[in-house]
């Protein structure tokens, strides 16, 4: 098939489904080159799917995607092109790195594209002055505004001049002005890169409005796609909302008329919420300075602004859920901090995230509160019934949350938030994704309660139609209020035509005071210069080299800066490994010391004491008071009281003199088998001694009870201490346990907090990441063995006897090989929680039983033995043993090496192939 | 009172069906109670078992044959023959752990009444069968000489004593009694902590914890139901583990009361599940709470007396142990299950380790709502 050369994207049949969801149906598309295309639609419906599948994130699943002239399900053409795309994925900094600083990702990202320190530098220094960010550049993308978060987000999207760059949703949960600033850079860019296509998807209509194309999706169908005029006039509408309104299907707007608000009827009663100087500071971060607002009874009362200005913050302290740093805040007239179980019950709270269990049914989430909250039951079935009618869940009712378009979702929380008949509810951004007719909807349910219920509202919403729906409304930024008062007194009052210009006067206005009081948090104003933000030279050489050291030692550096930045793990890493030794090294032993026992002495007589005392002088054991009957016998052996009871029966000493063999019965508690045959053999022994002694005393010679001598030699630890080699042991235990799972929850954390895109999306191949992502835990772990060492020779006092550099180089080998383990894991387990399990279950049984620190892997049988030759902790096991307690080099060891070196093949090749380059 | 009870079911039925459509832990809850005890039990014994044993012939003589037979399976592999020149490097290398050194002439000398030498050489880096080997193979060789010189005609011993020594609670010390019920006690303790924490972790990294505390239920409402839930499912797998795969796989007999076993691996479950909480509380995040874990399970699995025997420890650490609930656990368990012991022995342990769960419990309590506040 032939392309032509000036389609940039070109999408045929495409379909893509989730499980029984359908993402999108047969959808045919082409782009030119060099044009902007907007995808609009409410959230869920398949844009960021589609963005995906066109920047070669995503597997195809049916139909032909090309992109920049070759088909996308090529591996050979996606190596050869993603050096010419750029992909930003959706969610605010969701493929930065928010430990790092600005100056650090854009590094990352430079590295992860082959630039040379100096190039980088340079395209850098030009992005961050023409997107204003250059006065930030040390400070960590964790710590930066939303608006901020994007433009970095951008900066690293444009670092290799991407031929062909893909936003998703890139203004979301953005203000106002950083939202203008932000589209501003992007026209900016396009004029100096005429060239260069951009394509974009973002649930805000009206900013589709200065794209060359547009395309509404809803449902997986495109509804129109054309101009932003051309879809305009086509559905007769004034503006892109409406127009997308007017060309839903029939069924879906059934219903849909324009939203009308009844006046709010004053009653003069006290007021329901007050919040007087609410402050809440994280550590040294004002997230909410000093705001005060008053809600009457029955009023809707809005929050407007952008993702983490303080609204969520200011809302969990009304709720009793985060205590005040300063100030207080009341609820129909009691404190919020105190208010106790009795107000929760008058109040319902809706938080941002669906927060509803998703294994649970509609209707079984409804029942699960009604009870939660105390409904009297025979009234239950009945609430449910009338709230499944009122909020159009009946069709839905035995469904499993989880397949619910979220729309329905949010229906459902706000059903669940007045099940129990709040007077209050407090809404953390309740419409957050919802497409616009189920918005209208959801806010006749909310008029609804305001004004025929008298329920008192506070809504939070980043939506600033929204925001013109609320009776009053406070506009939020950075912490602090910036204005408050009804829409369109706000309207008027700045002088603007609408409440979005109203905000962004303010938001300038704020910016204007921060700068003049020059105050250290100064940092949220972007100053743009009109610099060039592009390199004019493009060099993309299309080669895709096998293996990059540059883009390895990328994740490599970006690994090591995040374990350095979390010092409590580290800490645990370096300490913690340190603290086990000495606790392992002392505590695991197999010497049999110390035993309990007691005796049964029937007899009384000088003979059967001196017996006793034989015992009694063993450093094995420790005399225990006497027992007095066979009843105590059994319980305190059966209590565990005692290890070993002996009875001396009653004419001992008679049948001992008259040399009639008297009998002496030990009885030895076997439940732990091991300790229970080396009493055997002490009590043997001291029978014995006590023999020849008996024998000197009378015959004044030892008699020769065997014709042979059997000389017994314990090698290598002539004391037969077992710390000798325990110490050994324990250092290969804790060389897996602790970089086995550092590793394995690095890798899966990426997929959970998705800059595992990066992976997707960039030249990188998995060989490099794997090995790039092992390295620093390598690095950590031979530290580890380094700490180790240095306390088997200090404090155990434990001499190496061998070459110390072959112990050091098995060290290195295993260290591979165990954190190979944990990349393995997290290379299939997709959750933290998987990952953790799976290292705990896969590491701790092997190697503490099957690796021969118990027993010789020699004798182990069945698939213990099959696990212990394979297993590498054996080997290491096999090496520490060797160098330290039998004075072991090199050339003795080569088998080990050998295994290991197989083993680390064998893992790296295992993750390699599970870890998917794309995403499904 | 009735309430909070029933707050307590529900929320706990909730965590069950959360549990329910989770897959992978499932599969690797059943793994634990089933293949991997089966494994563990029959895999490693923990007496003298196919132990590695090598011969050097001097004499090849009779007597040298004779012994070198006498080594059997179970307890030892076939013995090899090796010359002298390979003790030391086959013994390094840990080809084996046992080598007898027959010297030359050693039948006639034996006959001869000369008590000639002969050499045991033992690996005593192999801890646990090292001590026990030197036992059965010095009694092996004692036993074939002394029947080599009196023709096969059984000895009377004329020892002045005679001592009887016996196994009590495992007659034939089989390890698969012990190991198996060891390894279930370390699986309850492993899953029980990971499983609470880490599903406490995932509700605060989702949020729904936050839409838990806004209601009319207190912290400790919501930590009793995961307590009661997660507890339930580890007891009901204890439960099943001991009756199928001990009982009847591994045909181990139990000699004391299982119900009064299930009740002691309850209490002890309150103490781990709680543990679980508290580390949850104290994590910021799941990579912190896996480390904190390791830190924390390691010893409380490795010296609970499971593996290796408590008394030899050091008085420091023993007396430390003392605190840990898994040392009473496994105490109480061998003294329930081998040893058939009866409530009127278990209370006092059962009493300590449920003192020691409700001060984690709670500490938890104390913690659980500043550590959601500090999420952020």
């Amino acid at each position: 098939m032939t392309t032509q050369p000036d389609f940039a994207v070109r999408l045929n049949g495409v379909s893509h489904r989730y499980g029984k969801t359908i993402a999108f149906d047969t959808v045919d598309l082409n782009i030119e080159a060099g044009h902007s295309m907007a995808f609009i639609g409410p959230d869920g419906v398949g844009k960021s799917t589609l963005l995906g599948l066109i920047a070669g994130a995503r597997k195809i699943q049916a139909g032909t995607v090309e992109t920049l002239g070759g088909d996308m399900r090529s591996d050979a053409h996606r190596n050869r092109v993603s050096p010419r795309i750029a992909y930003m994925p959706q969610g605010l900094g969701k493929n930065l790195y928010m430990d790092l600083t600005i100056a650090e990702n854009l590094h990352f990202f430079g590295r992860l594209f082959g630039q040379p320190a100096r190039e980088r530098r340079e395209r850098i220094d030009r992005l961050v002055k023409a997107t204003g960010l250059a006065p930030f550049i040390d400070r960590p993308a964790g710590k930066l505004s939303g608006g901020m978060k994007q433009k970095l987000g951008l900066c690293c999207a444009l670092i290799h001049d991407p031929d062909l760059l893909i936003l998703d949703e890139p203004t979301t949960g953005v203000d106002p002005l950083s939202r203008r600033q932000f589209w501003q850079l992007i026209d900016n860019i396009r004029a100096e890169r005429p060239g260069m296509t951009v394509i974009v998807a973002t649930a805000y209509m009206d900013e589709a409005e200065n794209f060359d194309r547009l395309v509404m999706v809803n449902a997986g169908k495109i509804l129109a796609s054309g101009t932003p005029a051309s879809v305009r006039h086509d559905a007769g509408a004034k503006t892109l909302e409406d127009a997308f309104v007017n060309l839903l299907p029939e069924e879906m707007k059934r219903g849909h008329h324009a939203l009308e608000i009844p006046p709010l009827a004053k009653d003069g009663s006290e007021p329901a919420i007050v919040a007087k100087n609410l402050t809440r500071r994280f550590g040294d971060f004002t997230a909410v300075d000093h705001v005060s607002f008053e809600i009457s009874k029955g009023e809707i009362f809005g929050f407007l602004g952008s993702n983490g200005c303080g609204k969520t913050t200011t809302m969990k302290m009304l709720t009793g859920l985060l205590p005040a740093s300063d100030g207080q805040a009341w609820l129909f007239g009691q404190p919020a901090e105190t208010s106790g179980l009795s107000m929760r019950k008058r109040v319902g709270y809706m938080s941002q995230a669906f927060s509803l269990y998703t294994e649970l049914t509609v209707r079984q989430n409804l029942d699960l509160h009604a009870r939660l909250f105390h409904l009297p039951p025979p009234t239950i079935a009945a609430r449910i019934t009338e709230l499944l009618g009122k909020f159009g869940l009946d069709h839905v009712a035995d469904h499993s949350t989880r397949d619910l378009p979220l729309g329905v979702r949010q229906r459902l929380s706000l059903a669940v938030a007045i099940i129990h008949r709040p007077e209050m509810l407090i809404l953390d951004e309740p419409t957050s994704g919802v497409d616009p007719v189920a918005r209208d909807r959801f806010w006749e349910l909310l008029i609804d309660l305001s004004r025929n219920d008298g329920v008192t509202i506070f809504i939070s919403t980043h939506f600033m139609n929204e925001a013109a729906r609320c009776d009053r409304i406070s506009l939020m930024h950075a912490g602090r209020v910036l204005a408050s008062d009804t829409p369109a007194a706000l309207v008027t009052q700045h002088g603007a035509e609408t409440l979005e210009q109203a905000f962004i006067t303010c938001l300038e206005q704020a910016h204007a005071d921060e700068d003049k009081g020059n105050s250290a948090t100064a940092g949220e104003t972007d100053k743009t210069d009109n610099g060039p933000v592009t390199s004019l030279e493009s060099n993309h050489d299309g080669r895709h080299s096998l293996f990059s050291m540059r883009r390895a030692y990328a994740y490599s550096l970006r690994e090591t800066m995040e374990l350095i930045r979390d010092p409590v793990r580290l800490t645990f890493a370096l300490l913690g490994t340190a603290l086990l030794m000495l606790v392992f090294g002392f505590g695991i032993t197999f010497d049999v010391e110390d035993l309990k026992y007691a005796s049964l002495d029937r007899d009384q007589t000088p003979e059967s004491r001196t017996f006793l005392e034989g015992l009694a002088g063993s450093r094995y054991f420790e005399e225990q008071a006497p027992i007095v009957s066979v009843a105590d016998m059994e319980r305190r052996m059966a209590s565990g009281d005692i290890t070993l009871a002996l009875e001396i029966p009653s004419g001992f000493g008679r049948e001992l003199l008259q040399e009639r063999s008297p009998e002496i019965a030990a009885w030895i508690d076997a439940s732990m088998p091991f300790r229970a045959e080396t009493i055997h053999g002490y009590v043997q022994g001291i029978g014995q001694s006590y023999l020849t002694d008996l024998a000197r005393r009378n015959l004044g010679t030892v008699p020769s009870t065997l014709p042979a001598d059997i000389e017994i030699r314990y090698r290598y630890n002539q004391d037969f201490k077992s710390i000798f080699a325990m110490v050994p042991s324990v250092m290969a235990l804790l060389l897996i346990f602790i970089p086995s799972v550092l590793v394995a929850l690095g890798v899966v954390r990426e997929k959970e907090l998705g800059s595992i895109t990066n992976l997707h999306v960039t030249p990188v191949n998995r060989l490099e990441f794997l090995l790039g992502k092992q390295v620093p835990y390598v690095v950590l772990a031979m530290v580890n063995f380094a700490f180790l060492v240095i306390l088997a020779l200090t404090v155990f006092g434990i001499p190496i006897k061998g070459n110390f550099a072959a112990l050091v180089f098995g060290a290195f080998l295993y260290v591979i090989t165990t954190t190979g383990f944990g990349l393995l894991i997290s290379s299939f387990v997709s959750t933290q929680i998987a990952a953790l399990f799976g290292t705990a279950i896969g590491t701790m049984v092997p190697s503490v039983l099957f690796s021969g620190m118990m027993q010789p892997v020699a004798s182990l049988e069945g698939g213990a033995a099959v696990i212990g030759a394979v297993f590498p902790t054996g080997q290491f096991i096999n090496i520490a043993v060797g160098v330290i307690t039998k004075a072991l080099g090199f050339s003795a060891l080569i088998p080990e090496y050998l295994i290991l070196s197989l083993t680390i093949l064998v893992l790296t090749g295992a993750s390699v192939l599970l870890l998917k380059k794309q995403d499904s | 009172m009735l309430e909070r009870l029933e707050n307590i079911y529900r929320l706990g039925v909730k965590e069950l069906f959360s549990l329910r459509h989770d897959p992978v832990l499932i599969a690797l809850i059943v793994w634990a109670f089933t293949a991997s005890i089966y494994t563990a039990a029959t895999g490693m014994s923990h007496d003298l078992n196919n132990a590695a044993i090598a011969i050097v012939d001097e004499d090849n003589s009779q007597l040298s044959a004779r012994i070198g037979d006498a080594f059997l399976p179970p307890y030892f592999h076939k013995p090899v023959q090796i010359g002298f020149d390979e003790i030391d490097q086959t013994m390094d290398t840990g080809l084996y752990t046992f080598v007898v050194v027959i010297p030359p002439r050693f039948e006639a000398d034996v006959i001869a009444g000369n008590q000639p030498d002969l050499q045991v050489n033992i690996d005593a880096t192999a801890m646990m069968q090292a001590g026990i080997g030197a036992t059965y193979i010095s009694s092996i060789i004692s036993e074939e000489i002394v029947k080599y010189i009196n023709d096969d005609v059984p000895v009377e011993s004329d020892d002045t004593i005679n001592l009887q020594i016996r196994y009590a609670f495992n007659p034939n010390v089989t390890s698969s009694w012990f190991t198996s019920v060891m390894e279930i006690i370390n699986n309850i303790t492993m899953l029980s902590i990971v499983l609470t924490g880490a599903a406490l972790i995932r509700e605060r990294e989702h949020g729904t914890i936050e839409h838990l505390l806004v209601m009319p239920l207190t912290p400790i409402e919501i930590m009793m139901a995961k307590v009661w839930a997660n507890g339930l499912v580890i007891l009901v797998s204890v439960g099943l583990s001991l009756a199928l795969v001990v009982e009847m796989m591994l045909d181990v007999p139990l000699a004391g009361s299982k119900m009064l076993f299930l009740f002691g691996t309850a209490l002890y479950l309150f103490f781990s599940t709680a543990l679980g909480i508290f580390l949850a509380t104290l994590a910021r995040s799941m990579p912190q709470f896996g480390l904190l874990f390791i830190l924390v399970a390691l010893p409380l699995m490795l010296l609970s007396g499971g593996e290796t025997p408590i008394e030899s420890q050091p008085a420091l650490l023993q007396n430390i142990m003392q605190f840990s609930p898994s040392v009473h656990f496994v105490s109480y368990a061998q003294a329930i299950l081998y040893r058939g012991a009866g409530l009127d022995i278990v209370w006092p342990q059962f009493a300590v380790v449920f003192g020691i769960a409700l001060a984690f419990f709670a500490f938890a309590a104390m913690r659980f709502r500043k550590s959601i506040s500090a999420m952020h």
